[in-house]
């Protein structure tokens, strides 16, 4: 798939708790606060699905969310990203044996990049971010190396 | 029915931010609630089901991921049920420093819900404040326990690690810090006119109301009940200090019970913590930190006890209970805890009777379950059927407007 120029802006995040325990979306929280600022990358969260870029799921996945997690997955508009943050929506983490949890998220939707950690330090979660850039720009054509340079740019 | 426009408004549970997402039913005559339904449910992990396939000391790490806020509270109930139950006495040392961190857990989690309930009346600029000045003892966490959530301090009959010479200097420079910034912290939340005009006589929870629906935590002191299990059953290093519940008359000379007196009580309560964790510092006892550091001869200790064991805990929302029975077998028989958002939700609705709709956030919010469920509004409007979906953003945008309002 070749994207057109509208992805040249800052991304949106979506952020859905599937029924996480909250550290990680505590975690999310403190992204944007003064220490972490990560809103002078232009990233900003956004209440509804359908302005967003990325979509940011933290949780494990239970059986009454699970509905809404493929809604929201469809309602966010392509090109998009998909983060998992937390080892409990990467693999299950604890949560691995209930009868109500039926996650995995990679189990039901793509998933494109990982942030593991219980909770995921801030630091990992803009990394993670940073990698879902680099996926949305591979979309839109660039090769390797001009995402590359790119990234340096935005440093520079 | 007559033609006056009555809407029914459910809330959530789509971006359920709390631990217990939950669906809300309004009904809404104008723009005053009528009455209120409440449908939890969307976050069940089936905690407890999965503790009775494991054994005593895997289910610590589970308990602490019951909530990331409180990820020190419920350990620390569930060691004390098992210590309850299995006989276990708690070396001195260990005590304060469970103390410690229970305490610097409720700085942060007081610090958190002081920048939420200003994010949902639309200071923002608090909310930045308040996180800034939080994120310091996030750092003291993590430099004691080596996380910033989930400290995996716990451990049946002592904590995991030690408080070392070189960090009593870094945990007193928190203390000073705190001391520094709280005249501040009050002055922002307790003499800002703008947070009072949005919150005095806003969610009124009743003396009474607070003693029938056994609320607890910050929630039901705000109501002027003097409840605190570090007061009323004193336990582990607590027992050592002499503990006042905090109730909102200390601060004004009177209770009113509404989302105010919840601000006052907390703030306070943030100070409370800091003399706590300093008293704390300067009686560290000497000796172990564990009553038994072999895991392995820990476990099977643990198989051979039988009986039952309740461990409370004055969590920062309130009183947890775990209980636990022990029946000489690899994993507990029964484990049953219980969080205290649980007994602060029905106080939702005599709170949320006759408010606006522009108040619900911050009644939400009042009881701190966390970050309000406030996704996703539908209204009805009973007579064309219509519906208008408001989002989290709209109605923090309705919040906003209101307190623009009421300044002008």
């Amino acid at each position: 798939m070749k994207l057109d120029k509208y992805l040249d802006r800052s991304l949106w995040v979506f952020h859905l708790n599937t029924g996480s325990c909250n550290g990680c979306d505590i975690e999310i929280v403190a992204l944007l606060t003064p220490r972490y600022d990560v809103e002078r990358f232009g990233i900003k969260l956004v209440g509804s699905p359908k302005h967003a870029d990325v979509l940011l799921i933290t949780g494990p996945v239970n059986r009454k969310m699970l509905p809404r997690l493929k809604l929201i997955y469809e309602q966010t508009p392509d090109p998009k990203a998909v983060i998992v943050v937390g080892t409990c929506g990467t693999s299950g983490g604890v949560f691995y044996d209930s009868y109500n949890i039926v996650g995995p998220v990679d189990k039901h939707i793509p998933v494109d990049v990982y942030v593991p950690g219980c909770p995921a330090r801030p630091e990992g979660i803009i990394n993670g971010v940073l990698k879902a850039w680099l996926k949305l720009e591979r979309l839109r054509g660039l090769s390797g190396k001009e995402v590359e340079q790119k990234i340096e740019e935005v440093k520079a | 029915m007559s033609k006056s426009t009555a809407y029914k408004v459910p809330i959530g549970p789509i971006h359920p931010s709390l631990e217990e997402p939950m669906t809300f039913n309004f009904e809404i005559a104008g723009e005053r609630i009528q009455s209120v339904d409440l449908a939890p449910g969307d976050n069940h992990r089936g905690i407890e089901f999965m503790g009775r396939n494991r054994n005593i000391v895997q289910i610590i790490y589970l308990a602490e991921r019951i909530c990331g806020i409180c990820s020190a509270s419920h350990p620390f109930a569930f060691c004390r049920a098992v210590e309850n139950a299995a006989g276990i006495e708690v070396p001195p040392r260990a005590e304060y420093i469970r103390v410690i961190i229970a305490e610097l857990e409720r700085i942060h989690s007081h610090i958190l819900w002081a920048g939420v309930a200003a994010h949902e009346l639309g200071f923002d600029s608090v909310l930045y404040l308040s996180w800034k000045v939080r994120e310091e003892v996030m750092d003291l966490l993590e430099i004691i326990t080596g996380n910033r959530v989930n400290y995996g301090m716990f451990m049946i009959g002592g904590v995991r690690r030690d408080i070392t010479e070189q960090q009593i200097p870094r945990i007193r420079k928190t203390i000073e810090y705190y001391k520094d910034v709280y005249q501040k912290l009050e002055d922002v939340f307790l003499d800002d006119p703008s947070i009072a005009v949005r919150t005095k006589n806003v969610g009124v929870l009743t003396y009474e109301d607070a003693l029938r629906l056994a609320s607890v935590g910050p929630t039901t002191r705000a109501s002027g009940v003097k409840k605190d299990v570090r007061q009323d059953q004193p336990y582990s290093a607590y027992a050592d200090l002499d503990i006042k519940a905090i109730t909102p008359d200390i601060h004004t000379g009177e209770v009113n019970g509404d989302v105010y007196d919840r601000i006052i009580v907390r703030v306070l309560e943030v100070l409370q913590s800091v003399q706590i964790v300093e008293y704390c510092l300067n009686h560290l006892p000497e000796g172990e930190i564990l009553s038994e550091p072999k895991i392995a001869k820990l476990l099977a200790n643990l198989k051979k006890a039988k009986g039952e064991g309740v461990g409370r805990h004055e969590a920062p929302r309130g009183e947890v209970i775990h209980y636990v029975k022990l029946n000489e077998l690899e994993n507990p028989e029964v484990w049953k805890a219980r969080a205290p958002t649980y007994n602060n939700l029905m106080s939702w609705v005599p709170m949320l009777q006759n408010q606006e709709v522009a108040d619900i956030p911050i009644v939400i919010a009042s009881i701190d379950p966390c970050i309000g469920c406030m996704d996703r509004v539908t209204l009805t409007d009973s007579e064309t059927y219509k519906q208008q979906v408001l989002t989290r953003e709209e109605l923090r945008q309705l919040s906003i407007e209101k307190t623009r309002r009421m300044l002008k």
